[in-house]
Parts: C-alpha cells; sequence; structure tokens
C-alpha cells in the first residue's frame, strides 16, 4: 500500500521515455496473450478440441463416409482433412469471434488501440494466436488420428498447412466481421450457429455431394466446403483443386475488405 | 470567466511539444445512422498544458467522451483539428501511442484474465515500461493481483485500468470518469496518484460529470454543454464573486410572515429582471449579478416592521451554480 510520501519512478518528474517496443514484439506479446485467453477458457477447449476430438472417433467407427472413400484410403483418412477444418472454423471463426465480440462490448479493443499496439498490431496478435492454437489442434487431432490408422504422404501434410492457413485467413475475416459489427450476444449465437451448420452441412466432414441438388450447388461456394474440398482432395488425391481454393480466396478478400471497412472499434 | 469563449490561443507555427500538449480547434464530430445524424460535438475548441490537470465537466451526453475518444485517435472528427504531442492522433505512430496513457471510462479490461497477467501483458508493449510491482504497490492491487478481473468491485477496476494507463509512464494521461465507481479509499488513492502525476510533469486530461471531482482536482475546467465549451476558466475564476458577478441570495421568512413572498416582493419589479428567483415554501433563491445596493434592498425587504427571517444567506456561486447556469439553456 502507497503512502502519499512514497516516491516512484511512476511520478519521478520528467521521466525518460523508452517508447515503444519492436514492433515483433509487441505483436508476440499480444499473441501470446490472445493464445493464453482462448486455451484456458472451459468452453472454448469443448470448441477447440474436444468436439473435434469426439467429431473424428464418430467418424471412425461409423459408416458414415464408407461411400467416399477413394482407392485404398481409410475413413480415418477420409474424415482428418474434415475435421482438420472443423478445427480452424472453432478456432478463427467461432473461438477468436466470440472472444473479440466480447473485448469490443468491454472495450478491450479500445483500450488496446491506444497502446503502442495499435489496431494493426492487434489483428496481426489475433491472427497469430489463431495459427498457434491451429498448431496445437493439428497435433491433437494427428495424435488421435495415427492410432486409428491415419496414414498420410509428408507431400499432403507440408500441403495442407497453407491451405489451412488460407481456410484461417477466410474464416478469421468473417468472424471479425461479425464481432465487429453486432453485439456480443449477438455475435456469440451467429457464430455458435453458423459452426453447427456448417460442421453438419456446410461440405465439411462431408462431401456437398451428401445434399440435395439445389443445396449442395449452394454449398459449395461456402469457404468451408471449398476448405473441405480443398484439404480432401490434397490428403486423398495430392492435388489441390483450383476452384475451391478460388471461392476460398475470394471469401478470404471479400470478408477483410468488409471488415477494414465496417469493423466498428467504438 | 469566459462565457462565449475566445479561441483558444492559436500558434499557427508551433505544433510541436513546445506548445499545450493537446490542442483541439473547431472539433465537429458526427455520427451518421438510421434516422438523424447524431451531432455529438459541435465545434469544441480546447486545450490542456503540461503539468495540469483539465478538466471537462459536463451532463451525461454533453460530448465529452467523443471528444475525449478524437484526441486519443479513437474517433476520426468529421472536421476540425486535433493535435496531441504536435501529431494527428488518428494516424498515431506507435511512438507517439506510448507517451499517451488512456484509462477509459468502462476500464476496457478483459474480463477473462487477472489484473497481474494483464499488467506485465501491457507492460511488454513499451520498451521501458514501469516495473508491474511498482504498479500494484503504488495502486494498493496486491490482494486482487490474482482475482479474475470480472470478480473485481468497480473500485478495484478503475484502479487497475489506472495501471494499465501508466505502464508507458505517458507524458499525457487521459482519464474518462476516473471516479466512477470508487469507494472513498479507492477514490483517495487515484486522486493522491493523479495530483502527484500533475506535479511531476503529466499533462492530465479528465472528464467528469461531478462538480465535485473537478473542484477538487481540475486547474483548468471547459464546461461542456451540447457538443461545445460553455464556460471556461481555473475553477477560482468560473466562481469569482466579483462586484457584478452572480451571487447567490437565500432568504427565507418566519411562518407568520410567509404571505410576503406573494405580496409584492422586490424581486417581481423590473429592477431585478435580469436576476433568476425561485419561492419554494417559504423560501426565495435569488441568483444573478446582486450588487450591493440589491442586497440592501432584499435586506429591507425582509426586515421590514422590524421583522426578522428566519435564515438570510448570501454566497459566491458554487461550479454547480455556474455549470447549471451554462448549460442546457434551452434544454426542453
Amino acid at each position: 500500500m502507497s503512502t502519499s510520501t512514497h516516491e516512484s519512478s511512476v511520478t519521478a518528474a520528467a521521466s525518460s521515455h523508452g517508447g515503444a517496443a519492436s514492433l515483433p514484439r509487441r505483436v508476440l506479446a499480444q499473441a501470446r496473450f490472445e493464445t493464453m485467453t482462448m486455451i484456458r477458457n472451459g468452453e472454448q477447449l469443448l470448441l477447440l478440441l474436444i468436439l473435434p476430438v469426439m467429431a473424428l472417433v464418430a467418424l471412425t467407427v461409423t459408416d458414415l463416409l464408407d461411400g467416399y472413400r477413394v482407392g485404398d484410403a481409410s475413413r480415418v483418412d477420409v474424415a482428418v482433412p474434415g475435421i482438420l477444418v472443423l478445427c480452424v472454423i472453432s478456432s478463427a471463426f467461432s473461438g477468436q469471434g466470440i472472444q473479440t465480440g466480447f473485448d469490443r462490448r468491454y472495450g478491450v479493443l479500445r483500450y488496446l488501440s491506444t497502446t503502442p499496439l495499435g489496431r494493426a498490431g492487434l489483428i496481426a496478435g489475433k491472427l497469430l494466436a489463431i495459427l498457434a492454437v491451429l498448431a496445437v489442434q493439428y497435433a491433437v487431432i494427428a495424435a488421435v488420428a495415427v492410432p486409428l490408422g491415419w496414414r498420410p504422404t509428408w507431400q499432403a501434410v507440408l500441403g495442407s498447412i497453407p491451405l489451412l492457413i488460407l481456410v484461417a485467413l477466410a474464416f478469421t475475416g468473417l468472424g471479425m466481421l461479425i464481432a465487429g459489427t453486432l453485439r456480443a450476444e449477438a455475435t456469440l449465437a451467429v457464430l455458435n450457429v453458423v459452426w453447427v451448420a456448417l460442421a453438419a452441412a456446410g461440405g465439411v466432414l462431408f462431401p456437398v455431394s451428401v445434399l440435395p441438388g439445389w443445396l449442395s450447388w449452394l454449398v459449395a461456394w461456402l469457404p468451408s466446403s471449398g476448405a473441405g474440398e480443398a484439404l480432401r482432395e490434397c490428403f486423398l488425391l495430392g492435388t489441390v483443386p483450383p476452384v475451391p481454393l478460388l471461392v476460398l480466396a475470394a471469401w478470404a478478400v471479400l470478408s477483410w475488405a468488409a471488415t477494414v471497412a465496417w469493423f466498428k472499434w467504438v | 470567466m469566459q462565457i462565449h469563449p475566445d479561441p483558444v490561443p492559436t500558434s499557427p507555427a508551433t505544433t510541436t511539444d513546445t506548445g499545450p500538449a493537446l490542442h483541439i480547434e473547431n472539433l465537429v464530430k458526427t455520427f451518421e445512422g438510421r434516422g438523424e445524424p447524431v451531432r455529438a460535438v459541435r465545434g469544441l475548441s480546447m486545450a490542456a498544458e503540461h503539468g495540469k490537470i483539465t478538466a471537462l465537466l459536463g451532463a451525461n451526453g454533453a460530448g465529452k467522451t467523443t471528444t475525449l475518444q478524437c484526441a486519443q485517435g479513437l474517433q476520426r472528427p468529421t472536421s476540425g483539428s486535433v493535435r496531441l504531442l504536435g501529431e494527428d492522433p488518428w494516424h498515431a505512430s506507435p511512438a507517439l501511442r506510448a507517451r499517451v496513457g488512456v484509462m477509459l471510462q468502462d476500464g476496457g479490461l478483459p474480463q477473462s484474465v487477472r489484473p497481474g497477467e494483464l499488467l506485465r501483458h501491457v507492460s511488454r508493449l513499451y520498451a521501458d515500461p514501469v516495473p508491474v510491482a511498482e504498479l500494484v504497490e503504488l495502486l494498493g492491487i496486491e490482494s486482487f493481483l490474482t482475482t479474475g478481473i470480472r470478480r473485481l468491485s468497480g473500485g478495484q477496476k478503475q484502479r487497475v485500468a489506472l495501471a494499465a494507463a501508466l505502464v508507458g509512464r505517458p507524458d499525457v494521461l487521459f482519464l474518462d470518469e476516473p471516479s466512477a465507481g470508487l469507494d472513498p479509499r479507492s477514490r483517495h488513492i487515484v486522486f493522491d496518484l493523479i495530483r502527484r502525476l500533475r506535479n511531476s510533469g503529466v499533462c492530465i486530461i479528465l472528464t467528469t460529470h461531478l462538480m465535485d471531482d473537478a473542484a477538487r482536482l481540475a486547474d483548468y475546467v471547459y464546461i461542456v454543454d451540447r457538443g461545445t465549451v460553455a464556460a471556461q476558466g481555473t475553477v477560482a475564476e468560473l466562481v469569482s464573486a466579483e462586484r457584478h458577478a452572480p451571487l447567490v441570495m437565500s432568504i427565507t421568512l418566519a411562518k407568520e410572515h410567509a404571505g410576503l413572498l406573494r405580496a409584492d416582493p422586490p424581486w417581481r419589479t423590473p429592477r431585478f429582471d435580469d436576476v433568476e428567483w425561485s419561492v419554494q415554501d417559504r423560501t426565495v433563491t435569488l441568483t444573478g449579478p446582486l450588487d450591493a445596493q440589491r442586497i440592501r434592498e432584499l435586506t429591507a425587504w425582509a426586515t421590514q416592521n422590524d421583522n426578522l427571517p428566519e435564515a438570510l444567506s448570501v454566497q459566491p456561486r458554487s461550479l454547480e451554480d455556474v455549470f447549471l447556469e451554462v448549460s442546457g439553456r434551452d434544454a426542453p
């Protein structure tokens, strides 16, 4: 407890200025802080890890995916690409979107954008945190999938990384757009409902071909199905399909442009 | 005291650190939305100096917070000029932001972390931060350092928010309603620290809707009303009772003479045209330029026939009287 006679460097006259920490240090500090906040929250952990792992196990022990096996691919081989996309939607879209919505409501975004971090540093920190969480998710999914018989080629694993980063970019943009324009409660509701909808019928876990004709045509233009198709083809055929890739890139560009234009910081 | 003030002294050539720390000229901020655009700030000019506490005093919705947000770079002005330490805060560099501390009205604290974690994190954004332990001691945060921010009292949250605003050793400190939700102990800690920061040369800019805060803390006060400065000056200047400056006179008649109030009192004559008055029960309160002659006349009226009034007082105006006088004049 201080007394009024206590002198401290805070109130020492003419305190010298060190200024801001360097840009990489600021962004890394924010990324670390955001990562810690994301993975420590119980509900978030459910969304980020427990539900994807449960879905992986469910798709491996049931015969739901048997119709989509290509060549000698096992059930788990067909399941993992979609599960990885589900992980990205959990972390980049729902997880970070909900966190950002509440940060905005409590003025955290305003406060941090007045510090040397700034608005751009804040967004960069969030993106890095999403990628860090995604790395943890990938490792956990792999650790569960390999004992279940998952045997990807190393080229596919390597190729999946830039693809997943693109998926993360598109879904972070969408999550930020919703978090930056709706109220926090509405953001929470929308992001959770959309997570369920995309997981069930967004072309994530199952190819769009399971859906009735007109719906499958519509869903094929969603970033979720673009991501699902791209990752499945990458792991199962060793190629990257151009159309889903373009769909994803378009969503990434449009969602970030809209976020920059409409995000309400205050 | 100046009502409808002169423009803030301008020095076009010097927009560097030698001038006021914050310089706002003719700021206008209009919010477009559904329906009518909201004109939150309508041509506000002000300046704030190093080593001084400058208060923006006004009712809720007067435009104080919006003005502060423009000064902090959180809002882009519709028109007008804002210079913070010689720079445009909307395009603030990290170096400028490192010199400015901000404590927001609602704290701006993430709810799910603990004060210690937050302060350690924020300190990593600066090259030479105040050691967290020092801030913790200074603001008496120790006892709730590891309690989730969500569970802190209003006063505890305010202290954490102030600590976060001070981590970077700011030259300019913005405090939006610093005493909101403060218990007496937190208030003492916070006010004491604010004064010491001022003495060390920090420019402190605070908003408040509490006269008492402004009177106790501020070196210079801007009374903000409907988006513009309605009056400005030191507290002493604003309440000063010069010869023709307004005073408040209050007379309470004894029960048996109360009827006089409804007879033909002096304030109903044209001689008192510029004096505001109100009668409540047996008391009349008059506010306005009460010079010696008017006070004599009122006293003579109250003591006619050798009556003695129950109470009679003459006082300079309080900051509150000034505030009520200059603000909300044609409010519905």
